[in-house]
């Protein structure tokens, strides 16, 4: 992991979300209120943008930066989420050395371990955790091995699931959560972006 | 979408700095991070309390930042939580070293954002979390029921309590108290359109309504064929009513919201329909607030708080209060 594979994976990301957006914003006016899609895109617009400000910076500085940048440029539940997510990977240890897959999943994991801390959700919320926890059991499974390779692919297959099953849960966590029965039947668009996020990147990362 | 606006990237922006302009005999603006304060500091030894919010709720919350009720407010864009940086320079711009409460309504992202901001802030701070809206179940499988209208009336009497040196725990204290007091509930006629959405937020027929709606335009209870405002008032007082239980000689305050595209026409005849409802059921009607004041946008439809009130909470919501939605003697 390099502040330049940040950059370029926020620009593949943003595409990715832009492309989906239509589909991202009707599942949240259906159990939320619409709100996601415009914090996750103006979040990905805003970390773009820093590519001059960070792009010849350590690696702890620029993450540092685009957790405040995500913290206190897109508010709700997902600029506290994915910001915490951001600052706990940039007070990671040793992220002067080269940060290799093994490193890079470990700080993932304790990202997401913050994110369920500030969130105070778990799996079957009907939250992004849907997709997220299961995503980080895997790297723990996977960050030892030297061909890591065929389990991204899994990881890819896993968000997948995970992101569909929320379909059918009843939300306990986030706005939807206020609907009871009337959440069901629709996927949790938190758990939709953050499956297209880890799609792209695990996808970016299989074909370099 | 018909809105008054020029660019979506500045549309906050430049509502809030003409909300500055308007009302600079009360209030500053400041923006980047964006907080409302009161123009004259807040006196030593007085606690602060700061509130906030996604934006779209107007006058909630910046209109009720002034004399008597809050110190600060911060609002973040359309129906989305403020960030933690704006809570934490509100905080450290209003401590006059009494502490900070602050005020929550009961959101993921709002809980989230403020208890970064907290944790961020390195003064004495603690936080009450409002959630009067009867619509939702309340139950140990939920985060619990929505924070809205009621918290109006939770700034207002916890306000008159910390300019009449209340400390921050009677403060916190009081503003429990108002909360579990309180019930809420609210029916839409029409949706509300986010600006950055540019259409509404959900579909609704010429001849339906949302009831038990939330105050982003979430859905609420059941989708029904509309009825007289008689009946309306009436399904709704019955879900405030077997929540609250108030008792026959108990002293009540209500208080007719309206959603921002409704008439106060309207919201005085649903006053009317909701006195007589509750006077046939013995339950007395003492203090009244109707007016638009937790809003929805441009939402047409209304909800109705019931607030129970024993003397001290009278005692506090007669008190003077001076801001730009809310101003009585003074």
């Amino acid at each position: 992991m390099s502040v330049s594979f940040l950059i370029s994976q926020a620009k593949s990301v943003q595409k990715v979300i832009d492309e989906n957006s239509a589909e991202i914003e009707v599942l949240d006016q259906k159990i939320g209120d619409g709100d996601h899609i415009f914090n996750i895109q103006r979040g990905l617009k805003l970390v773009v943008e820093l590519e001059d400000a960070i792009k010849d910076l350590p690696l702890a500085k620029a993450l540092n930066m685009i957790a405040m940048k995500v913290l206190s440029g897109i508010g709700g539940s997902s600029g506290a989420l994915f910001g915490t997510f951001f600052m706990t990977m940039a007070k990671s240890s040793d992220l002067d050395k080269d940060v290799d897959f093994n490193k890079a999943c470990e700080m993932i994991i304790s990202g997401i371990k913050a994110m369920k801390e500030r969130g105070k959700a778990d799996v079957g919320e009907k939250t992004m955790m849907d997709v997220l926890l299961p995503v980080s059991e895997k790297l723990n499974e996977l960050k030892n091995e030297s061909e890591f390779k065929p389990g991204l692919n899994e990881v890819i297959k896993i968000a997948e699931e995970r992101m569909l099953s929320t379909k059918d849960m009843l939300a306990t966590k986030g706005r939807a959560s206020f609907l009871g029965e009337r959440a069901k039947g629709h996927i949790d668009p938190g758990a939709r972006s953050s499956q297209l996020i880890i799609d792209t990147i695990c996808k970016s990362v299989i074909n370099n | 979408m018909k809105k008054f606006i020029n660019n979506n990237d500045d549309f906050l922006k430049e509502s809030l700095t003409g909300f500055g302009k308007a009302h600079s005999d009360i209030i500053n603006v400041n923006l980047d991070p964006s907080f409302v304060s009161r123009k004259n500091k807040t006196k030593d030894g007085k606690v602060s309390l700061i509130s906030g919010g996604g934006s779209g709720h107007e006058p909630m919350h910046g209109g009720f930042v002034g004399h008597g009720m809050l110190d600060a407010a911060c609002p973040g864009f359309v129906f989305s939580a403020p960030t933690p940086d704006q809570m934490q320079a509100a905080a450290e711009h209003v401590d006059s070293g009494a502490g900070v409460l602050f005020i929550v309504k009961n959101y993921s992202g709002d809980i989230m954002n403020f208890e970064m901001g907290a944790e961020m802030y390195s003064g004495k701070n603690d936080s009450i979390i409002t959630n009067d809206d009867v619509a939702v179940e309340d139950s140990t499988f939920t985060i619990g029921r929505r924070g809205v209208a009621a918290t109006v009336l939770v700034e207002k009497i916890v306000g008159s309590l910390a300019e009449h040196s209340g400390t921050l725990e009677e403060c916190k204290k009081l503003g429990e108290k108002v909360n579990k007091n309180a019930g809420t509930m609210g029916v839409a006629f029409t949706s509300c359109t986010v600006p950055a959405a540019g259409k509404p937020t959900f579909d609704i027929g010429d001849d339906e309504m949302e009831f038990g709606v939330g105050i982003h335009g979430e859905p609420g209870r059941k989708r029904e064929k509309i009825q007289p405002s008689k009946t309306i008032v009436g399904n709704i007082l019955e879900a405030i009513l077997d929540n609250l239980k108030p008792e026959k000689n108990e002293k009540n305050l209500l208080f007719v919201n309206g959603m921002g595209g409704t008439p106060l026409t309207e919201l005085y005849l649903v006053y009317e329909d909701a006195c007589q409802i509750l006077q046939s059921k013995g339950i007395q009607v003492t203090k009244s607030l109707v007016g638009n004041y937790c809003t929805s946008l441009e939402m047409q439809g209304a909800s109705i708080t019931l607030l129970k009130c024993d003397d001290e909470i009278l005692k506090h919501w007669d008190a003077p209060v001076h801001t730009a939605a809310m101003r009585w003697g003074m």
